[in-house]
């Protein structure tokens, strides 16, 4: 297929694809004036029901705490996949797992290696208080694990790659990833034991407004907080070790 | 009446398309993917909002405060993450695919494979 054949394919496709949208679109209520009777009524029963200020977060863990599970096993998922791909082609096509240029320095600035330095323990503490905080203000357990990831991957910004290594070593996170997505399922069952129905809230409410409120909420944070941290962290010391691997026939 | 969020929804999703069909290069064939991945966060969030309205955390307002809907909040919170594992799976493969064939060409990956 020449370019110019694709190009004449995907404008005539495209045009129409845009005219069933604009179709779609005029269908769908004004912007602004949507009025979903669901989401109010969730909204409104966030602080009365469930003694926790962030309706995103209710709806995320409780009323729809079910879905939220589906999507924590589709990072795990995508993380085993990850280590599947890229493992299985280590073994087959490459010399060895180790580094072959020993200390390679990632960052040679000096600028980068300080600010990375400086920022890495803040960063750590904000992605804790983030997932600490999901129940009462914007946050969670998937923001705040990924602000937790990151606080790992300064160290690697700032340092060289057998830092990262020494940083977060990757049993660790696989450990934290399996951790989060076993915990989370648990929770899930202790409501079936406790309480009579899977992720059925089975410990008190709390007082609306304190750090220890909303029931489960905070323990499926920290549970999703884990998981997303290990998993991103898996895949991507998964790809940065591809950048030290070489084929048996290049080296 | 007002669609223009629903139309910038629609423009990203076609460039994003158009640059996945025009693309030279499979790391920049999955950030236009991402690219087309936005637009339904563009839409989600557009579909939610009601005039007048603020987020819907009560930390710090009454209850009684018109609030945007947090359903659509939590769908695209999945859809972020749905994203982010696509991505990676993809980025996986696209190493995998110029390991074993040097390029990241997908015009020249098609004529190895035949």
């Amino acid at each position: 297929m020449t370019r110019r054949f694709r190009m004449v394919v995907f404008g005539l496709g495209a045009a129409g694809l845009a005219g069933l949208l604009a179709w779609g679109f005029a269908g769908l209520p004004s912007f602004g004036s949507f009025d979903g009777a669901y989401g109010q009524l969730l909204a409104h029963l966030t602080v009365p029901e469930r003694h926790a200020t962030s309706a995103v977060s209710v709806s995320t863990f409780d009323f729809r705490g079910v879905d939220t599970l589906g999507e924590e096993f589709i990072l795990f998922t995508a993380a085993i996949g990850v280590l599947v791909l890229l493992r299985g082609q280590r073994a087959g096509e490459t010399v060895a797992a180790e580094p072959i240029r020993q200390r390679e320095p990632a960052a040679e600035s000096k600028t980068l290696r300080s600010v990375g330095t400086a920022l890495a323990a803040p960063v750590l503490v904000l992605g804790i208080y983030v997932v600490a905080h999901g129940h009462l203000t914007p946050g969670g357990g998937f923001q705040g694990g990924v602000i937790l990831m990151t606080a790992f991957l300064l160290v690697y910004l700032a340092g060289t790659h057998l830092d990262l290594r020494r940083a977060t070593p990757l049993g660790a996170m696989e450990a934290a990833e399996g951790t989060g997505a076993a915990g989370f399922a648990l929770i899930g069952l202790g409501g079936i034991v406790l309480a009579g129905a899977f992720l059925e809230n089975f410990i008190g409410f709390g007082t609306v407004g304190n750090l220890v409120s909303g029931g489960v909420i905070p323990l499926l944070n920290i549970s999703v907080g884990l998981e997303v941290m290990g998993a991103v962290l898996v895949i991507v010391g998964e790809l940065l070790d591809q950048r030290f691997l070489v084929r048996r026939g290049d080296r | 009446m007002s669609f223009l969020a629903y139309g910038v929804a629609g423009w990203l999703f076609l460039v994003g398309l158009y640059g996945i069909v025009t693309s030279r290069n499979l790391i920049h064939l999955v950030v236009c993917l991402t690219v087309v991945q936005a637009s339904t966060y563009v839409l989600l969030l557009a579909i939610g909002f009601r005039d007048g309205a603020t987020a819907p955390i009560y930390a710090d307002i009454p209850t009684s405060r018109p609030v945007v809907d947090p359903v659509v909040a939590t769908l695209t919170l999945t859809d972020v993450v749905v994203e982010a594992t696509v991505a990676a799976l993809l980025l996986s493969l696209a190493v995998q695919a110029h390991r074993r064939f040097g390029t990241l060409d997908p015009d020249e990956l098609g004529a190895l494979r035949g």
